[in-house]
């Protein structure tokens, strides 16, 4: 008698073991998630075939919705209509439960009354309840930063020493090599007395300014350097490196004062190398 | 001697809607508002003086009559036009303080409300609460538990026995501004969230018992509190009903985003006219005589009544005095920027188109007096409008964000105005100048009102506290 036979002699003789169908429905439940897993680990061609076949399966079970669809609107031969019972089974077992039950929506956050509620969510001005700290903080000169920490520059990595006169003798000139902001209204001075130069190719006025809390970037005009943790030197020099402090400006965001005035400038940290990256980003302070 | 004598000008007074008063007189040319002001109430006999306001062109005449002649070069020879309008005989006092701001909600507020007597005040918020609070103390009174979702529209009766909330799961709930307690389960039937709740008139049905809600689904309602049910369904709108309106000759006004406005008849909820003409979705109605809709009974003077019967003949006397007897008007503001004056009940089609806003037009609303229409819109501006004729009178520019609700006082000399850029202002009328700025709120003003007595302003806003303005 061949193996497999015993039990089903067994199963005449004695019925099913007590927890048959329990056990069995627990393998199946767990079929899936063990097919999962595997999908999941298998590497090379073991993986792509399991990538098919779930491929497959997966276009069967669209095809077998939309004839599913069209069951139910005409009747067929007996042939066809064999062939969608089978294929309705199919759906049958992949699909939800029908039985309707009212799920109450969870509250969301931000509510906003009836006439804002079909409109579209344009970035919403959070307040700048924080305006006297601000300007405390402005006295004191110091600011609770994103970057709290930031290199030092050296003064050798930070200018390029420019030769000058008829034999290049002279040392007195100094190329920035960073990123800098130069106000609008800058004219250069005349060659003599020009000490510091800062390239065009390295000028910015307009910065990637991210908005911490609505979580959105825009792109910003640069009003001026407020301060550079290299020194003050560098500050007055409009040399923004990574973790310089720049004012933007904001004015579009439409963010209002407590008193309802619009917010024109405000201040944000740069947090990339804008000499390397030929952009700056930075991260606004609220 | 001779040129002392003064000149006269032949001038006929006309009431705001066109009748003229009397013959045309010859008055002497250094009279001014104030004489007119006594041949006026002589000529129309009243036996306590009323305070009168004269235009002359749509200007108001504050100089006397001489200098106004000769300033704007008015041909002595044709008899000049003086629209003479009452002004209410008690003034509200302008509130220039924030009184109290009240922590308690835990969500943005979204509705604001003074009960009709305005002895009491309730709010809903996005907390899913509905709060009653305590004018005298400044203080929260009851918190009314039991919506699902946020609460976005609230409404009192007219007699102030009720208050009716609609959230955004579709249902509505009836409080008991007493005790804070719910009267009855809620009230199902609308599939989306409530847009708008308007109680009916309580000089039609006394006490009140019907109010009809509208939503986003695109049904109103009627519902009968005493019956806790939904009498009738008014059905019809394509897409969400934005505002609805129920209007003193018992007629329910409902505006949609399917660009109509529709009437309908209360008793059987049939469809009587349908205004078409906007371009876009019509975000506000406002009635001419809604402010007396919405105090019924009360009044300045803040008498009770006793019994509902009287209640409905006061609030019936002065219905008729505001009306008058022209039709009652309509006004609708769209989406499209613009915004229609209506006489739904004499023609289906508009009386004038009012232009010139930017952006979509969020909330109209007439004055107490029926005299004059305001409207908010997002491109920060509110205007005001000739209530009857429907002609821009004046912009009122100095919100930075856009100005999202406005209310008017008592007296219609005063108009409020909340808006995004978290601050509240008052309009004067008169001089068509900021008359004061409020600000206090740390975010987005979503709700303003004025007490009907004229005592205080409420409003509340996303910064999650409501605050009490006072004079």
């Amino acid at each position: 008698m061949p193996q497999g036979d015993y039990i089903e002699l067994h199963r005449k003789r004695h019925g099913y073991r007590l927890d048959h169908f329990e056990r069995k429905r627990k393998k199946e439940a767990r079929e899936v998630h063990k097919h999962s897993e595997r999908a999941q680990k298998a590497l090379g061609i073991k993986g792509k075939m399991i990538a098919k076949k779930n491929y497959a399966e997966k276009a069967l079970m669209k095809k077998t919705n939309m004839i599913y669809s069209l069951h139910e609107a005409s009747s067929y031969c007996l042939l066809c209509m064999w062939i969608i019972l089978y294929l309705v089974n199919r759906l049958a077992m992949h699909e939800e439960s029908t039985s309707r039950r009212k799920v109450d929506d969870d509250v969301h956050d931000g509510a906003v009354p009836a006439y804002l509620l079909d409109r579209e969510n344009t970035t919403r001005a959070k307040i700048l309840s924080n305006s006297i700290k601000q300007k405390r903080k402005e006295k004191a000169g110091k600011w609770e930063v994103p970057l709290p920490k930031v290199r030092p520059v050296a003064e050798d990595e930070m200018f390029k020493v420019i030769r000058s006169g008829k034999r290049k003798t002279k040392q007195w000139k100094r190329m920035v090599t960073k990123a800098t902001f130069v106000g609008p209204g800058f004219t250069r001075k005349p060659p003599k007395y020009e000490r510091f130069i800062r390239p065009s190719g390295l000028r910015f006025t307009k910065a990637h300014v991210t908005h911490p809390e609505l979580k959105c970037t825009f792109n910003l005009e640069i009003i001026g350097v407020k301060k550079n943790p290299n020194g003050p030197t560098y500050t007055s020099l409009g040399v923004i490196t990574k973790g310089t402090i720049i004012e933007v400006n904001v004015s579009e965001l439409g963010l209002v004062t407590p008193a309802g005035k619009v917010v024109w400038g405000k201040y944000a940290q740069v947090t990339n190398n804008p000499e390397n990256d030929g952009c700056i980003n930075a991260v606004l302070l609220v | 001697m001779e040129d002392e004598t003064v000149n006269n000008v032949m001038c006929q007074f006309t009431d705001p809607e066109g009748t003229t008063l009397g013959a045309p007189l010859y008055l002497p040319q250094n009279a001014g508002p104030h004489q007119l002001q006594q041949i006026v109430n002589k000529l129309l006999n009243n036996e306590e003086k009323l305070p009168y306001a004269f235009y002359i062109s749509d200007q108001e005449l504050a100089v006397p009559l001489e200098t106004y002649l000769h300033k704007n070069k008015v041909s002595v020879e044709k008899v000049l036009a003086i629209v003479y309008q009452p002004q209410a005989i008690f003034r509200i006092r302008p509130v220039n303080r924030c009184s109290a701001s009240i922590a308690g909600h835990a969500e943005a507020v979204l509705s604001v409300a003074f009960s009709p007597d305005g002895r009491q005040l309730a709010s809903g918020s996005g907390d899913t609460t509905v709060r009653l609070w305590d004018l005298n103390t400044q203080t929260p009174m009851f918190t009314c538990t039991g919506h699902k979702n946020w609460v976005l529209c609230i409404a009192w009766s007219p007699d102030g026995k009720h208050l009716v909330s609609g959230s955004k799961a579709g249902e509505l709930q009836c409080w008991d501004p007493q005790t804070g307690k719910p009267s009855g389960n809620p009230l199902m039937g609308h599939k989306k969230w409530i847009t708008g709740i308007s109680w009916e008139p309580v000089h039609l049905n006394a006490p009140c018992r019907r109010f009809v809600s509208a939503s986003k689904d695109g049904d109103a309602r009627i519902w009968d509190i005493s019956l806790r049910k939904s009498v009738i369904c008014l059905s019809g709108h394509t897409l969400a009903i934005t505002c609805v309106k129920w209007g003193g000759d018992g007629v329910i006004y409902t505006g949609s985003q399917d660009c109509t406005i529709k009437m309908w008849e209360t008793s059987q909820g049939k469809l009587i006219r349908e205004l078409k003409g906007h371009g876009h979705w019509v975000n506000s109605l406002a009635l001419s005589t809604e402010y007396v809709l919405r105090t019924g009974a009360f009044d300045h003077t803040g008498k009770t009544h006793s019994s509902p019967e009287e209640m409905k003949k006061v609030a019936l006397e002065r219905y008729n005095k505001m009306k008058g007897n022209a039709p009652e008007r309509l006004v609708s503001g769209s989406d499209d920027f613009t915004m229609f004056l209506w006489e739904p009940a004499v023609s289906k089609h508009p009386k004038t188109r009012m232009t010139g806003h930017q952006q979509l037009v969020n909330h109209v609303y007439f004055s107490p007096d029926g005299n004059w229409v305001a409207s908010a819109s997002f491109d920060k501006s509110v205007k005001l409008w000739n209530g009857i004729t429907g002609k821009f009178v004046a912009a009122f520019r100095g919100h930075v964000g856009p100005v999202y609700q406005i209310s008017w006082s008592a007296d219609s000399r005063l108009l409020l105005s909340g808006s995004k850029d978290s601050t509240l202002k008052i309009w004067d009328i008169r001089t068509q100048k900021l008359k004061q700025d409020l600000p206090g709120h740390a975010d987005e003003v979503f709700a303003v009102d004025w007490s009907p007595d004229g005592e205080k302003v409420a409003s509340g806003g996303k910064d999650r506290v409501l605050k009490l303005w006072m004079g």
